[in-house]
């Protein structure tokens, strides 16, 4: 019951919200005026369509830096895998905010232009352990024997690989590109700090209708951000269906 | 390339682990073409070990592998003509059966028409047809079983490894598959080597067996020479139920344990050899039978015992050879199984188709055929060490006083042979009570004492025969009483020189 309470509270009742106000105007009477404004606003979707490719750039860097380092760890290379993932999640304890300020300045010591490149390197730094760890789960919980069945079966080093490693690491891979993706699309403060406000990305739009000028803009962002959800819940289905399989073996959504 | 007369050779291999623990000391091992081979050991004697290497997933550290004559020591699994069967199955749960069974095919390439027909053939084999495009997660152990056989059938290996591939059914189906596994051999002409701990299954299925403990190979021989003829204690204790008991060979055929002598078939140990026989629980002819408290006419009247001759003069003529009382009476399915306490002190197992209720005094007979007896690996503990100051000596790591009489004989600093009876070793509950602390490694019921193998913390082996009960795994302290330290001098190499 008091599980009930707090989705009631606090996860339908600001969804019930976010849907009133994107569909209503300032004086609370139905429109569909906010979407309309948006659409019409080729700036705005530009910096909607720049957002989505963005992260999508972000993941894929993420993917093929994490998946070999996932791979490594997973494969018991190292004697201590625990410490190496270790390594890989010690940065998530400091605040990511911290984190990103310390990359501006990181940028600034070694007198780069900050920019899309500053912006890319802080989300893939900021969001690599979200990719490594699901796959390192997925890869460490698979049976050993499967790698020695395909050996077995005629599978030299490569084929070993894309026949059996790889699909049966692809709930991982897929957490992974979930959890990479939906926070990158959304983020705001990343983009603000490493490219001094130059670029905007989608989540700084919303938080700009939020935080400038009062409530004027609350409708408008409320109906950006229903946008956002809606892109957001089309990733997480995509790809369920292959996901469902294995999802009990080690995926982390 | 030289053919050879077998299909696998393994000659003195050795695999060394990280840790320097030897799962496999100088094996050797020869396997004909179209055998039934079977591996068999309690868990970590490193039967599967070998299996690994010869798969080609473990590189053997010393010694070589030749298959069909080549030498494939190093060479990777997938370039291999075997194939195996895992004891988990191995299936791979992103493919259905179909594609599990095709996946070796895919990898060599074989056209699509071809492939279809040859997985169908080999589904059928193991009676699988219907369910080429299930789930292999749906499946039961014993179907995924079979998809798994298929899979490393299809291929055509010259050797098919199978690893405790029924070790996880249940017992009904674990009998049905070890039929069709014989029949699959029969009819597919290829060597198997077979992998198990369950010595029912190895005898039931191989040509040969081979018993393997603590990485080196005990007996090598068919299901009904390993049984009827074990090589030592440790075959005949693993291999069925069996008595096994201390005995002297008196001389060629005839044998003393149990207070008497025995007629007996073996020969070639020697005048009064001390030994080991084994006498298994159904060869024992148990029928009831009266303690004779009766004249001396009376008894004479009774039938001639069989083997008696020579020794057992002062014993009376009697058709029995051992006289005791039933402890217990088990049923066991088909047959009943008893433990008799024999009127000299020694606890028999005894297996027979009738019951015999505790409390019955029995009589006992076996014949000749029936004694198997086998040479003793040792008979006495023996280590060697070094003469220390104030009556002392080292051996094993540790310093052990001896007696004065001892000492006298010795110098100081000379190397010396030490000699230990098995019963003059001391076993302490607790660790620190002993000079030496070891864990019980393996025990033997010998009838009327326990022989105990205790491995010391360094790894040494020390044999103690007790009457207290211990079990596999205890804790103990080592302890002996100078006395029982026999020294012996070494005839050191300078010494001759």
């Amino acid at each position: 019951m008091p599980y009930m309470l707090f989705m009631a509270f606090l996860v339908l009742l600001p969804l019930v919200l976010i849907g009133i106000y994107a569909f209503t105007d300032m004086q609370g009477h139905f429109t569909i005026h906010n979407f309309l404004l948006f659409f019409s606003k080729s700036e705005a979707v530009n910096t909607f369509i720049y957002s989505i490719a963005i992260a999508l750039l972000t993941t894929m860097i993420c993917l093929v830096l994490g998946y070999p380092a996932a791979y490594i760890m997973a494969m018991r290379s190292f004697r201590t895998p625990a410490v190496i993932a270790m390594l890989f999640i010690l940065p998530m304890w400091i605040n990511f905010l911290l984190r990103t300020i310390a990359t501006v300045e990181l940028f600034h010591m070694f007198n780069l232009p900050l920019g899309e490149g500053a912006l890319l390197f802080g989300m893939v730094y900021d969001f690599l352990p979200f990719m490594i760890y699901p796959i390192y789960n997925t890869l460490q919980k698979m049976d050993l024997s499967l790698i020695e069945a395909a050996q077995d079966l005629g599978a030299n080093r490569g084929k070993v690989f894309t026949k059996v490693v790889l699909p049966l690491s692809a709930p991982g891979i897929y957490s992974g590109i979930v959890m990479v993706f939906m926070p990158t699309v959304s983020t705001f403060a990343i983009s603000e700090l490493l490219t001094h406000n130059k670029i905007t990305l989608f989540g700084s739009l919303i938080q700009r209708s939020f935080g400038e000028g009062g409530t004027t803009m609350w409708n408008y962002g409320a109906a950006l951000s229903l946008i956002m959800l809606v892109i957001i819940a089309a990733t997480s289905f995509f790809g369920q269906g292959d996901a469902d399989v294995d999802n009990q073996k080690g995926g982390l959504l | 390339m030289a053919k050879s007369e077998y299909i696998i050779e393994v000659n003195h291999v050795s695999k060394q682990f990280e840790d320097g623990k030897f799962a496999l000391d100088d094996v050797s091992l020869q396997v004909r073409k179209g055998e039934f081979v079977t591996i068999l050991g309690p868990s970590g004697c490193g039967k599967t070990t070998l299996l690994r290497c010869i798969a080609g997933f473990q590189v053997a550290t010393e010694g070589d592998i030749l298959l069909n004559g080549e030498d494939v020591t190093e060479m990777p699994p997938h370039l291999r003509p075997v194939n195996t069967v895992f004891q988990k199955y191995a299936l791979f749960p992103h493919l259905n059966v179909f594609e599990n069974v095709a996946f070796g095919l895919k990898l060599k390439g074989v056209e699509k028409v071809e492939m279809e027909r040859r997985v169908k053939k080999a589904l059928k084999m193991v009676s699988m047809s219907d369910y080429e495009y299930r789930d292999v997660d749906s499946l039961s152990g014993g179907q995924q079983q079979r998809v798994a056989i298929a899979r490393a059938i299809i291929n055509e290996p010259e050797v098919l490894l199978l690893d405790e591939p029924l070790a996880a059914l249940d017992r009904k189906m674990r009998a049905d598959m070890q039929l069709e596994l014989r029949e699959m051999h029969k009819k597919l002409g290829i060597t198997f080597i077979y992998v198990t701990h369950d010595q029912e299954e190895a005898l039931t299925l191989s040509d040969r067996v081979v018993v393997m403990r603590e990485g080196k190979i005990q007996q090598v021989g068919t299901p009904t020479d390993v049984y009827n003829e074990p090589k030592n204690c440790f075959v005949a204790n693993f291999i069925g139920e069996s008595n096994i008991l201390d005995a002297t060979m008196v001389k060629d055929r005839l044998v003393h344990f149990c207070d008497r002598d025995f007629e007996c078939v073996d020969k070639g140990f020697g005048e009064d050899q001390e030994v080991d026989v084994v006498v298994r629980p159904e060869d024992w002819y148990i029928a009831e039978a009266k303690r004779e408290s009766e004249s001396e006419s009376e008894r004479r009247e009774g039938e001639k015992a069989k083997g008696e001759k020579a020794r057992g003069r002062k014993k009376k003529e009697d058709p029995w050879q051992l006289h005791g009382v039933v402890q217990s009476c088990i049923f066991k399915g088909v047959h009943y199984e008893m433990t008799v306490l024999t009127d000299n002190g020694y606890e028999l197992m005894v297996q027979d188709y009738h019951c015999f209720e505790p409390e019955t005094e029995v009589g006992l007979l076996v014949k000749p055929e029936d004694i198997q007896v086998m040479a003793k690996p040792r008979l006495y503990n023996s280590f060697e060490g070094e003469v220390l100051p104030d009556n002392r000596v080292a051996f094993l790591d540790e310093e052990w006083d001896i007696s004065d009489r001892t000492a006298e004989r010795f110098d100081v600093g000379e190397k010396v042979e030490i000699e230990v009876d098995f019963n003059h070793i001391n076993l302490q509950d607790d660790e620190e009570d002993g000079t030496l602390s070891g864990e019980v490694h393996f025990i033997l019921y010998k009838g009327d004492h326990y022989h105990l193998q205790v491995r010391t913390d360094d790894g040494d082996d020390i044999y103690v025969d007790t009457n207290d009960i211990w079990d596999v795994g205890d804790r103990v302290g080592i302890k002996i009483a100078p006395s029982w330290i026999r020294l012996y001098k070494v005839e050191s190499v300078e010494g001759r020189v």
